[in-house]
């Protein structure tokens, strides 16, 4: 009785293949995703991926109708877009999943003009696009790397698994009709804003659900001056050496601050309480690639290279000469980092 | 005295036998994967999971019935459930594939798991109310199984969770998630599927007696074609290649030496 619903699932993949057989020009729906009145660095960083597809690219702005406007217009003048859907509804100001999905769902379903849905890895995303997917019985490439897509209609993507100590190739082939995937940002720049704006714009209604079966209760963000961790071109990173809360601030926030870099941390330092979560660097935390990065009492665990070793200069300090955090660092100093940092202030200013 | 739940909850906790997190993986000369002659474990997010699920019976003891585990893998998956038993799960459920097998992907995993939980609902009237699964593996590092899962089964979801308070009456769960530049709140109907989070909790160590005791609790066998599942990728794996090898970097003496490498490559006071 079980396998009635498999074979009817094979059948209906069979005719999006015979649909979508003859390869036409990729068309990838961009999630553009937005805070406090601005369009998110990493949604610039998919915008840059959808493009490489070679394709018409539109981007997708969902939200409260006051946040969506101003954001329209930023959108229009990126570079490689080809047109704008806007979607707004006072469910949207601070949505879940469970809202969006809908939405989503009924631009993707019934033919849609689009062969790609992108958005960057962000928490979000990552929450949203696999349900998507599941519900269109598509799968989902996470995190790429790269791309390229074929003129057979098949897209071929490169992505760190493991914890980034191996790179997957994988190919989505022409018969899946809708490939869904999320873009590490750092792998691909920030689409520039250089266009005239001269884009089409088209609003959807809203899908609202009469009853979500999640709601939001309350958001809180960690509150901060500085440069944001995963787009920083400097970051200053912590681990367990740095003792506790008080010493963690006293000692990396001067340097951060000198160089203009964002604070970065270690798990073992989240975990012991001295930085927020929200600054863990690593598979489980934020996937930085700054151009500096500073890591300070740091030993250098597989997961915590995982999220830092495509940054261009990695500076280490550490106690121990041993650590490995020295085999991927371009200028290491042995020593004691309640020494060393004060001083590196004293000389850099 | 506690208060009396509508109805007793069953949880079924998914679990992935994973190469361990402390391995330094080994890509194969031919380019097709890892060196898997390594040591495996439970994927680190999926001992969080039993954990909390086990976590919440000691905190709730009149609200649930049954923890059970499902693990989707070769036959040396039965090693992780037994894992899980130890740690307290009631039984366990093996989906068994070949070793030749190539690993399925997120999609076949959430259907199987689809598959399951109506087969808990219908053949053994016991449907599940709460699912809790890693936010990813640390192998694929995919991160989707669990939202496709409440994707496909139209239920809610909670991902990347920090805290999760069920209510007393069991109809629904404040979950505290880890977003991007903090948390947030959500409250969700059950049944629902919630993704862990590290921050979870610290799960326990097996006890000598409680691995014994393990051994004799209930454990499933099915195979994919049991449940109509077919668990062939759609995405074709052309290459596993190392990543790119930094050069070796060199270590300075002083702090001179480090701040004059600091200038020479650009970088000074902002």
């Amino acid at each position: 009785m079980l396998r009635t619903p498999t074979t009817a699932l094979r059948t209906s993949h069979r005719a999006l293949f015979r649909a979508y057989a003859t390869a036409s020009q990729p068309h990838a729906l961009v999630l553009l995703e937005h805070r406090g009145g601005a369009l998110e660095s990493g949604s610039l960083s998919a915008l840059t991926a959808a493009g490489q597809l070679g394709g018409k690219v539109t981007g997708l702005i969902i939200g409260d109708k006051d946040q969506v406007t101003p954001l329209v217009e930023q959108a229009k003048k990126l570079q490689g877009i080809t047109s704008v859907i806007q979607s707004s509804s006072p469910h949207y100001a601070t949505p879940v999943t469970e809202k969006l999905s809908p939405l989503l769902l009924s631009l993707l379903k019934d033919s849609p003009p689009f062969t790609h849905v992108v958005s960057a890895h962000t928490s979000s995303a990552r929450s949203l696009l696999p349900r998507v997917a599941a519900l269109l019985d598509v799968p989902a490439v996470s995190d790429i790397t790269s791309l390229e897509h074929d003129a057979s209609g098949s897209t071929t993507f490169t992505r760190p698994i493991y914890a980034g100590n191996a790179i997957a190739t994988v190919k989505a082939p022409a018969s899946i009709a809708l490939k869904f995937f999320t873009v590490r940002p750092t792998a691909f720049p920030a689409a520039a804003s250089t266009n005239s704006g001269d884009v089409e714009v088209k609003e959807v209604a809203a899908v609202e659900e009469a009853e979500a079966a999640t709601e939001h209760i309350s958001t809180n963000l960690t509150k901060s001056d500085r440069p944001e961790l995963g787009t920083a071109s400097r970051v200053v990173s912590g681990g367990r050496a740095l003792k506790d809360a008080a010493t963690f601030e006293k000692t990396l926030y001067p340097l951060a601050d000198l160089l203009g870099a964002a604070v970065g941390a270690s798990r073992a330092a989240v975990d012991a309480g001295y930085a927020d979560n929200s600054l863990q660097v690593g598979q489980t935390g934020k996937v930085v690639a700054p151009e500096l990065y500073i890591a300070l009492g740091i030993s250098g665990a597989i997961q915590h290279l995982a999220g830092m070793k495509d940054s261009k200069l990695i500076v280490a300090v550490n106690k121990d000469a041993d650590a490995p955090i020295f085999q991927v660092a371009d200028v290491g100093l042995v020593g004691d980092l309640f020494e060393v940092v004060p001083q590196l202030v004293e000389k850099l200013k | 005295m506690h208060p009396t739940s509508a109805r007793l909850l069953n949880i079924l906790v998914p679990i992935k036998r994973t190469i361990d997190y402390a391995v330094k993986i080994r890509v194969n000369p031919q380019n097709t994967g890892v060196d898997t002659n390594v040591k495996h474990s439970m994927n680190p997010f999926d001992e969080i999971a039993v954990e909390e699920a086990i976590r919440q019976r000691e905190r709730n003891k009149d609200a649930i019935k049954s923890i059970k585990v499902v693990s989707i893998g070769p036959p040396k998956a039965s090693e992780v459930i037994r894992s899980a038993l130890a740690m307290g799960a009631d039984s366990g459920i093996h989906v068994e594939y070949p070793d030749s097998a190539p690993s399925p992907e997120p999609l076949a995993i959430a259907k199987t798991l689809k598959a399951i939980i109506e087969r808990e609902a219908k053949e053994k009237n016991a449907p599940i109310d709460l699912v809790i699964l890693g936010k990813q593996a640390i192998d694929d590092d995919a991160g989707q199984t669990g939202q496709m899962l409440a994707g496909l089964l139209g239920w809610g979801q909670a991902t990347y969770a920090s805290k999760v308070e069920l209510d007393a009456s069991g109809k629904s769960a404040n979950v505290t998630t880890e977003i991007d530049g903090g948390s947030q709140q959500l409250k969700g109907q059950l049944p629902m599927v919630i993704t862990t989070d590290l921050r979870l909790n610290e799960p326990r160590y097996a006890s000598l007696p409680n691995i014994m005791k393990a051994k004799k609790k209930p454990v499933e066998k099915l195979s994919p074609s049991d449940l109509g599942i077919d668990l062939t990728p759609l995405l074709e794996t052309i290459r596993i290649s190392e990543p790119a090898k930094r050069q070796a970097g060199a270590k300075v003496e002083t702090v001179e030496e480090l701040v004059a490498k600091l200038k020479e490559a650009g970088f000074k006071a902002a």
